[in-house]
């Protein structure tokens, strides 16, 4: 499961890895925010997300990528999550952080 | 701080109530109203629409007396002084803003002409009917300043102690005049701005990181932000914390709902604001407040004609109720009785009677309404009174 | 290596009281996603948040204030409007944001809606439309869809619904756009149109109440509320809002119906007073306020 400020790890891989098929994007959880209403998973255009085995402390099943090759960080899932549990990014935007990225990371 | 002299009509004039009241509310600064037509009280807003554009503000007749009450309540938080004016049918409308108000501790003036009623009553005739829908007409527990005045001179002078009084406790203030009060001229004086001493908002020096906004200061009442100056507060008629969060404690509602009865209860004796007559060796103490007192004054001066020795206490400061003097004055020697005079079938006569706590009679000479007392019938009442005391002696 | 690897922060974080999270809304409610497009909205719009005040009345949407990083404002029931009215009137430099529900500004608050957009006071209305009585526990309001049954229509509701489009176009309001919570980039950019405009603007947003109204009609959870979206809803801009009216289940016609320039109130007021008044007149309240 991935938590804020922790990529998933395919995007980690990427870095280390150009041979396989670069992942566009990533997405950003925060599990416990999870009421599992599963927007994110039914709306996700590449369908890269599923509900993941693990609980969560309110007793959801938050969502995991399942096919991080697949992810474009088109944030469809930020858009659609009414619990602010999930965003996506998309890395060739992430990997140099703007100007004001520290004053950005305080704000969450 | 003194009075913006573009606001003060500095000069003696020939105004009614209503007039002196819009002039009032110029004079403490307020610039923007909100309000709904309703007789007697129209006037006021009628001349405060006249006068304030030139003054930079406005007048904003709204659909309805529950948008007016709340209407000014938005123009307070970005940071104007604001009123609303109403009488009996409108001032029911507005009991849940009154609310909203105390519960937000948003500073505001709220001016009820009273009339006849219930319900739409006798419009264009005096009562002084909402006397303890005034007091606890909102649902809930909290507190609330009311003044009672008697003449144009005091509608302007009390207007301008009520934007003071909302300022300084943070809370809705309400102005009760009644139907002959607001119609009737008379010569009112008003003097320069530098002679008119108003209280400023008490906006925090906080910056916004460390800025509480219902944290009390030491008088139990909280320093404000205006919206739009980077605070980031909220505001909420839930039950908050001091955060302003809303919140569901037991503990935290008591703290919230005491501090908000307390910063007034606990200066009620230092808010006290009575008129008192022939008090010193008074046997009969007539109780009147508003166009009644000017009633009673008469009444009382025809009995001292006869050699009864009868005073006259009239609270200017009507909530909180001036418990404190009247519980001294009715501890007194010699004193058989107070009679309460008020156009009304018993609603002051109750607080005076729980005041005295059986310690001397209290009678009532009530009115249902559509005119004042007759002095005569008043001066017979304190007759039979004082010569109740003379048989039983 | 991953801790190279920069991840811009959510863009709803800026927007939230983060230590009033999780929020209070039942899972598949879709309020909060309609907040998700509020704020990519805002961040759009390069509007400065210290000047964004966000007004709401009672319900289940008017808690939107509540979690949102602004000055904001939870009213009383319906008058959200008429106390966002003062204070935009008292200080124009605000962007003042209402945000409520169907029941809050259409029922009780009705009157003062159609009021503020006849005079076009500059608001941004934004009415999240669940056909329900949320957080009284389901009861009918006057956007409840004909025949649908709610815990006080057990039998079905017999009433007409307003056409809310077309009650605010009727009204006054220059600006008139429907959406559903399915089309979260469409609810981003009309937020965003309504920002950039003056005047009296709506935005409707139909919205899943899985609790209350799916359950009790038997419609699914809010991911089936959200597929009804998806499949029924047909985009035509500039539809006559006359046209616009939702029925039980029925298709949805979404889009921006409205966006017409008109003269706010505080505009009208100025141009008036000047014209009256000439000299003698110095300008409105803000200058006073700001002073």
């Amino acid at each position: 499961m991935h938590s804020e400020a922790k990529p998933a790890e395919g995007a980690a891989e990427a870095t280390t890895s150009t041979r396989s098929r670069r992942p566009r994007g990533t997405i950003v959880l925060k599990p416990e925010r999870c009421k599992g209403c599963g927007f994110c998973i039914a709306f996700c255009p590449p369908k890269v997300l599923a509900f993941s085995a693990e609980f969560n402390a309110l007793g959801y099943h938050p969502p995991e990528l399942i096919r991080p090759e697949g992810c474009t960080g088109c944030d469809l899932c930020g858009l659609y999550c009414p619990d602010f549990a999930i965003y996506g990014v998309m890395l060739k935007d992430s990997t140099t952080p703007p100007a004001d990225a520290a004053r950005a990371e305080e704000t969450t | 701080m003194k009075a913006d002299p573009r606001g003060v009509l500095a000069g003696v004039h020939f105004l009614d109530g209503d007039q002196a009241c819009a002039e009032g509310a110029l004079a403490a600064g307020c610039r923007f109203a909100a309000g709904y037509p309703i007789t007697p009280s129209t006037e006021i807003v009628e001349r405060f629409a006249q006068r304030v554009p030139l003054l930079g503000g406005m007048f904003l007749q709204m659909e309805d007396e529950l948008a007016a009450s709340i209407a000014i309540q938005g123009a307070v938080w970005a940071g104007a002084k604001a009123f609303t004016v109403t009488s009996g049918p409108g001032f029911s409308l507005m009991m849940e803003h009154i609310g909203y108000a105390a519960m937000t501790e948003t500073p505001c003036v709220i001016v009820d002409v009273q009339r006849g009623g219930p319900s739409t009553g006798l419009p264009t005739l005096p009562a002084q009917g909402d006397m303890q829908q005034a007091r606890w007409g909102s649902h809930g527990d909290y507190e609330i300043i009311a003044l009672a005045p008697n003449s144009p001179q005091e509608c302007f002078d009390l207007t301008i102690e009520a934007f003071n009084l909302a300022e300084q406790y943070r809370t809705p203030v309400l102005v009760m005049m009644d139907e002959i009060v607001g119609h009737m001229t008379e010569r009112v004086v008003i003097p320069p701005a530098d002679q008119i001493e108003i209280v400023p908002r008490r906006y925090t020096t906080k910056p916004p990181a460390d800025y509480r906004p219902f944290a009390p200061e030491a008088d139990l009442v909280p320093a404000m932000a205006r919206a739009g100056q980077g605070y980031r507060f909220h505001i909420t008629g839930l039950t908050h914390d001091e955060r302003g969060y809303p919140t569901t404690n037991v503990a935290a509602h008591d703290r919230l709902v005491r501090r908000l009865v307390a910063k007034i209860r606990n200066d009620a004796t230092r808010l006290t604001r009575v008129e008192e007559h022939f008090l010193e060796d008074a046997e009969v103490i007539v109780l009147a407040y508003g166009i009644t007192s000017r009633v009673a004054l008469r009444a009382v001066q025809m009995a001292r004609a006869r050699g009864i020795a009868a005073g006259l206490l009239r609270p200017i400061l009507i909530w909180p109720f001036p418990e404190a003097r009247l519980r001294q004055l009715a501890s007194r020697a010699g004193l058989s009785g107070i009679l309460v005079a008020e156009i009304n079938l018993g609603q002051i006569v109750r607080e005076v009677e729980r005041c005295v706590g059986g310690r001397v009679p209290v009678r009532l000479a009530g009115h249902a309404g559509g005119s004042v007392h007759h002095p005569q019938e008043l001066f017979e009442t304190i007759v039979e009174m004082a010569q109740a005391v003379e048989i039983e002696r | 290596m991953s801790t190279e690897v920069y991840l811009p922060p959510n863009p709803v974080e800026a927007l939230l009281r983060t230590d009033r999270m999780p929020h209070i809304w039942c899972p598949g409610c879709g309020i909060g996603t309609t907040m998700n497009c509020f704020a990519r909205a805002l961040q759009q719009a390069r509007l400065d948040l210290d000047k964004v005040v966000i007004v709401s009345g009672i319900g289940c949407s008017g808690r939107v204030a509540g979690y949102a990083n602004l000055d904001s404002f939870h009213t009383t029931h319906g008058r959200a409007i008429p106390f966002a009215t003062g204070l935009k009137l008292a200080n124009p430099e605000l962007t003042v944001v209402v945000y409520s529900g169907d029941g809050d500004l259409i029922a009780i608050g009705g009157n003062h809606f159609i009021h503020a957009a006849r005079r076009n006071v500059d608001l941004k209305v934004i009415c999240v439309n669940n056909f329900i009585y949320g957080m009284t526990g389901g009861q009918v309001g006057p956007t409840t869809p004909a025949t649908a049954l709610t815990s006080t229509t057990p039998y079905g509701c017999p009433e007409q619904p307003f056409n809310l489009p077309y009650l605010a176009e009727s009204a006054g309001a220059v600006y008139v756009a429907r959406w559903t919570a399915y089309h979260v980039r469409q609810i981003t950019h009309s937020m965003v149109e309504m920002f950039r405009k003056r005047g009296f603007c709506f935005l409707e947003i139909l919205s899943p109440c899985p609790t209350l109204y799916q359950r009790r009609n038997r419609l699914g959870d809010g991911l089936e509320a959200m597929k009804y979206y998806k499949e029924a809803s047909v985009t035509r801009h500039g539809a006559p809002t006359k046209e616009v009216a939702i029925s039980f289940q029925g298709p949805i016609l979404v889009g921006k119906f409205v966006d017409i320039e008109r003269p706010t109130y505080l505009e009208l007021l100025n141009q008036q007073l000047a014209r009256t008044l000439e000299a003698q007149y110095t300008g409105c309240i803000e200058d006073h306020v700001r002073s």
